[in-house]
């Protein structure tokens, strides 16, 4: 309440501002954390940052990327999409059984297909939240059941494997364009495309709207069942997609695919800094959450830890930014009330 | 003078409700609707297998779901008080990891059951203390501890299976009671839901619970250790699945690290099924134990009837979505009818004024 | 005066079994400051949500400037030039200020429909400067005191060009150079031509600021009129529908041995230093204005927060509460402020919320006892003439103050040998009132310390033994009862003294 009585401070030093900027940002901690992180690593293996290597991080985390974007609109709207790994299955699966009958189908049609069945997936969910108003967790709960179970009915329980789809659309993943595969290009898109929605335009600010005061947001006009419906069409839409690339750039479409997939998704917008309550939380973090996840993975042989440690050492690291995260919060309300008694 | 009003007109309104709203109210009531809905199954599932009614196929079909029904009962507990748990699968995968390498160094029966329990409950303290010492959502927590706990097995276990065990390990998972067929696993989760259900229902722990659940703050304000009751539903939750672990592990006489993958989705799919509401603060036992037999026959049933394990993992989710959006229905059908006779009765009064 | 701005005529509204609005009439002219008044439960809240496009009114019409207005939603009041600013300030806490300004009407660039930040932060710029605030338009919501909170909705008001901004309990959370501050841009904007309905339980200040009112009261239109031709008796009458003679049942105390003894009680950011005693059969009286910290003293007392220092006895013992199980363990009972999330368990029976405090002893070995529960459900609900249709219906289904005497209830039958009451009589009925006073000077009678946390000065008055004062977490002084002074403690209250006298 004293506050009223403190002044704008026209020009603060430079490093102070810094300073601040870094502990108000929760994407720059992170980034701070992951070149913590990288010194050990590439001090034991110098080939780690070379453009090879680089490379094939960043091909490792497009898709996931992608994915754990879509994530992050429903977490940013105070829900939790649980789908990720079955419309992945589903639109992947459709794409390669596309692609086996009828080889002459354009991939950018295959493609296509993909955001269709993700969309209409994802429709399905935001009716039952925003208009059947069941809760997030129990739709998707009831989906994932839903949309894993017409994967087999769609495959009939078989496989498409690399020699049954052709090489066009296998190979496109990794086709480049200014020495950039076109998998991180589809990523790079999707991010700017995000990026700005989610920046520059009406509804994307009225996510943000909702996921922070739905009460709030609906005095201002934002109509909530309409925004809780375009979040899900948003992640079902980007999940469907990531499906046909994931059979693209494996190679393959087995009804288990990307089972626990969303664990990975809602992990990258932890480490991101999304807040579980809605209402904050930007596309840059989550993408740096997605970076720092393919680095994480992509280091273990490097310290000499075989693959079967990725799953615990990605739970740890979850396990510690939340609780970073809690703590520095916690602080950070402290602070702000000692600052309120002093005169 | 207000309240006067109020009291005459409630009176009066319960006098008019009559035997036909009560009625309305029973079959509105969600346990009741899942009874009815077991009792069709039945019905439809005996005249379209000979196999369906048969006493000792029904007994054997409890093996297929009676450690997710086991873990249904502390998971009641948890959602009561608005919070969830999605790591228990990995419980179960880390008390099998526990079990197994036990075995394998020599430890009797005895001794695994203790290590399977005593697993169990360590990763279900850990979770209660995470989330109420750092008060951090549950969901994300045990997102985390769902991969460390699974982590810990992978790491350890690689894709080798743990196969070795003592003579007598198989009894929990395998055998019946005395000479009958009565699963042991059965009389277990019979015991347990009777134990659990007497508590959330009879005793000042589960008073505790729905006052937590329906409002948090008053429950504090009222002198309930929230904090405690909170750690203990977790550590309860740790120890059912560690015996979950032991139970599965001597059925099937393996433990891999992917062992009972997406457990925690089932387990949930169970308790909400069963009329516990995810918000927290509404729910019953019997519900919850109608559903686990609903959802366990109906598995069983369809695959009397050769259909996939596909089609039934599309019904249960059709089942849990319906299952909440049906009472929303009926609330807001029931509401609406409410309105529009306080309405017109309103109007006539205005008419007569 | 000028002109005509907004008519409402015969507005109803009914809810499932309430008539929340009856024929209620409300004329409001440009360049005015219109105070709307009432009981809480009187209709105003439902009148400004349906002004604000939250309700649809059932009956009755709404014309502005010689249009007729039916709002479909919240957006249409917005765009027809009616703002509320909120009495919980409803925000956007993890946004920035030009973002809450203009959340539901982002400037856009006309062509491309990106959002135009540039643009935004100007007029934000603008808009602060024009209310002489001293705020960054890029602080998030969540760095910012109450008080700004409120700025800043003025702020989107003026946003948003509103012919009419609602102000509901404006002041109730700000101290009095803010309120100053705020009395200053509510007179701006009456010259600006706006006309603002302020809806306030506070006498003084509607008397300060307002130039014409309409009471409400049951939902029902009961008059209007200039604020210069009227007092407060008058409107108080209007209110309340009778003069006002309400007596306090106060009992000639009979002041016993000290209880509890409080001594340099901090907690960070909320009080500091604060120190008295309380004695047997003593009803200790705390006044404040909103925000003075008294809640917070009483729940550091109760266990709920952590104090930051100093120390509390009880019979001259230390005391320090891990939570509030051990508080009741001493005896101490706690009638929270908040009754409908901290008091009552709404889903829950009235005899479930009655026996929650004392289950551990009306169990068996953890087993619970219908029985047992019903008694002494029945004992404390008679005591406290709970009406209801019976014990076992949902707490939900009772009106407030019957919600309340559950509470009340509640705590009598842990018998609390000192009981805490955090605004006790907030938002019930007058008979419920009278009935919580009696109530609170029958258990000092019968040697019950009491604490009563009010902002009601009649209510402090006309029940305390002694008063203790407070203002921004610090007492400012403390009273007996024979110095007991309306002046001398809204002065206390206000900060104006600063010595400290104690007992």
């Amino acid at each position: 309440m004293r506050e009223s009585q403190v002044k704008r401070t026209p020009s603060e030093p430079l490093l102070q501002r810094i300073v601040k900027i870094l502990l108000d940002r929760r994407e720059a901690s992170l980034v701070i954390l992951l070149a913590i992180m990288l010194v050990p690593i590439v001090a034991r293996s110098p080939q780690f940052l070379s453009l090879d290597n680089i490379n094939r991080i960043l091909n490792d985390i497009s898709i996931l990327s992608i994915v754990a974007i879509g994530e992050f609109f429903v977490i940013l709207s105070n829900g939790i999409d649980l789908t990720v790994g079955s419309i992945i299955a589903f639109s992947g699966m459709a794409s390669g059984m596309l692609n086996e009958a009828y080889p002459n189908v354009p991939v950018v049609l295959i493609l296509l297909l993909g955001i269709g069945i993700g969309a209409a997936m994802g429709s399905l969910n935001g009716l039952l939240v925003a208009y059947g108003k069941i809760p997030p967790i129990i739709t998707t709960l009831g989906t994932m059941s839903i949309y894993r179970g017409m994967t087999f009915v769609l495959s009939k329980g078989t496989w498409v494997t690399a020699h049954e789809m052709t090489t066009t659309f296998i190979g496109f993943p990794r086709r480049t364009f200014l020495g950039i595969s076109a998998l991180i290009w589809m990523a790079v898109i999707v991010i700017a495309l995000t990026y700005y929605f989610s920046r520059h335009t009406r509804p994307g600010r009225e996510i943000y709207a909702i996921g922070g005061n739905a009460t709030a947001a609906k005095f201002v006009g934002v109509n909530e069942k309409r925004t809780r419906f375009m979040v899900f069409v948003i992640s079902g839409t980007l999940f469907g997609f990531a499906g046909s690339l994931w059979t693209a750039r494996y190679a393959s479409a087995v009804n288990e695919m990307a089972t626990g997939f969303e664990m990975q998704a809602v992990a990258a917008c932890v480490l991101g800094g999304v807040n579980f309550a809605g209402g904050a939380g930007a596309i840059p973090g989550v993408v740096l959450g997605a970076l720092f996840l393919g680095v994480l993975n992509n280091a273990l042989p490097v310290v000499y830890l075989s693959t079967f440690y990725q799953t615990l050492v990605q739970g740890m690291v979850v396990l510690l930014a939340l609780i970073i995260n809690t703590v520095v919060d916690q602080r950070k309300t402290r602070k702000l009330l000692a600052q309120r008694r002093a005169r | 003078m207000a309240e006067q009003r109020d009291l005459v007109a409630k009176t009066r309104l319960i006098e008019e409700r009559g035997w036909r709203h009560s009625l309305t109210e029973l079959f509105t009531k969600w346990e009741v609707l899942l009874g009815i809905i077991f009792v069709l199954m039945v019905v439809f599932f005996s005249n379209l297998s000979p196999y369906f009614l048969d006493y000792f196929n029904l007994m054997n079909a409890t093996f297929q779901f009676s450690e997710k029904a086991i873990m249904a009962l502390p998971m009641i507990y948890i959602i009561m008080c608005g919070d969830i748990d999605i790591s228990i699968a990995s419980i179960i995968a880390l008390s099998a990891y526990a079990i197994g390498t036990a075995s394998a160094a020599g430890v009797g029966t005895v001794g695994l059951f203790a290590i399977g329990l005593a697993v169990g409950t360590a990763a279900g303290l850990i979770n209660g203390l995470l989330i109420t010492g750092f008060n951090m959502p549950a969901i994300a927590v045990t997102l985390a501890t769902q991969s460390i706990y699974r982590g810990i097995a992978q790491a350890a276990l690689e894709e080798r299976a743990m196969t070795s065990y003592p003579k007598g390990f198989g009894f929990f998972g395998q055998d019946f009671i005395g000479q009958t067929v009565i699963p042991f696993e059965l009389v277990l989760y019979l015991v347990l839901a009777i134990v659990m259900g007497f508590i959330l229902h009879k005793s000042a722990y589960g008073r505790r619970l729905y006052a937590i659940g329906s409002a948090p703050e008053a429950a504090r304000f009222s002198g309930i250790k929230v904090k405690q009751v909170r750690i203990i539903n977790y550590t309860l939750m740790g120890l059912f699945s560690g015996l979950a672990g032991i139970l599965l592990t001597s059925r099937i006489l393996s433990a891999r690290s992917n062992i009972a993958t997406s457990w925690d989705l089932e387990v949930i799919t169970l308790v909400v099924l069963g009329g516990v509401s995810i918000n927290g603060g509404k729910g019953t036992m019997y519900g919850v134990v109608i559903a686990s037999f609903l959802v366990g026959y109906l598995k069983f049933g369809m695959g009397l009837l050769k259909l996939s394990g596909t089609i039934m993992t599309i019904v249960i989710g059709t089942l849990l979505i319906i299952a909440v959006l049906l009472p929303r229905l009926l609330d807001t059908y029931k509401n609406n009818r409410k309105l529009r006779r306080q309405q017109a009765e309103a109007a006539l009064q205005a008419t007569k004024a | 005066m000028a002109e005509t701005l907004l008519t409402i005529r015969d507005l109803t509204k009914f809810f499932p079994g309430i008539k929340a609005l009856d024929n209620v009439h409300l004329t409001v002219r440009a360049g005015e400051v219109h105070a709307l008044i009432g009981e809480n439960g009187a209709g105003k809240s439902t009148l400004v949500k349906i002004l604000t496009g939250v309700y649809f009114p059932t009956g009755g019409t709404i014309t502005m400037e010689g249009r007729e207005l039916a709002f479909k939603n919240a957006l249409d009041a917005q765009h027809a030039g009616i703002v509320a600013i909120h009495q919980e300030a409803s925000m956007f806490l993890e946004l920035s200020v030009t973002e809450n300004i203009f959340m539901g009407h982002h400037l856009r660039h006309p062509k491309t429909k990106r959002l135009d930040w540039k643009g935004m932060r100007e007029r934000t710029r603008e808009l602060l400067d024009q209310l002489e605030l001293p705020i960054d338009g890029d602080t998030l919501v969540k760095n910012l005191s109450v008080a700004q909170r409120h700025m800043v909705e003025i702020a989107k008001a003026l946003s948003l060009h509103a012919k009419i901004v609602i102000m509901d309990e404006p002041t109730s959370a700000l101290t009095t150079r803010e309120v100053e501050d705020l009395y200053r841009i509510v007179r701006q904007l009456r010259a600006e031509g706006r006309a603002i309905i302020f809806i306030s339980h506070k006498f003084e200040e509607i008397f300060q600021i307002c130039d014409y009112f309409t009471v409400l009261r049951d939902g029902q239109y009961i008059g209007e009129g200039f604020i210069k031709d009227t007092t407060t008796d008058r409107i108080i009458r209007m209110m309340i529908g009778r003069n006002i003679d309400h007596m306090f049942p106060k009992k000639d105390p009979k002041i016993g041995e000290e209880i509890l003894t409080v001594e340099n009680l901090s907690q960070l950011g909320a009080f500091q230093d604060v120190s008295f005693s309380l004695h047997k059969g003593e009803i200790l009286g705390f006044f404040g204005l909103v925000g003075a910290g008294r809640s917070e003293v009483m729940r550091t007392i109760f266990g709920i927060d952590r104090r930051s220092g100093g120390t509390v006895r009880i019979d001259g013992k230390p005391f320090v509460p891990k939570g509030p199980h051990e508080a009741m363990a001493k005896g101490i009972g706690f009638v929270p402020e908040d009754r409908q999330r901290q008091g009552v368990i709404l889903s829950m029976s009235i005899g479930n919320n009655i026996t929650i405090v004392q289950l551990d002893s009306l169990c068996k070995m953890g087993i619970t006892n219908a029985k047992r529960e019903l008694e002494v459900t029945r004992t404390y609900g008679e005591k406290m003439e709970i009406k209801a249709a019976g014990w076992h219906v949902d707490a939900d289904t009772l009106s407030g103050g019957n919600q309340q005497k559950v509470v009340l209830a509640k705590w009598i039958g842990t018998n609390p040998r000192i009981l805490i009451l955090d605004e006790p009589t907030k938002g019930i009925d007058v008979a419920t009132k009278a009935a919580v006073h009696e109530f609170v000077s029958e258990m000092a009678s019968q040697g019950i310390a009491v604490m009563l946390v009010s902002s009601e000065l009649p209510e402090i008055l006309g029940m305390s033994d002694r008063v203790v004062v407070m203002h921004e977490g610090d007492v400012t002084a403390i009273f007996e009862r024979e110095e007991l002074q309306e002046e001398a403690i809204m002065r206390a209250a206000l900060g104006e003294t600063k010595e400290a006298r104690r007992a």
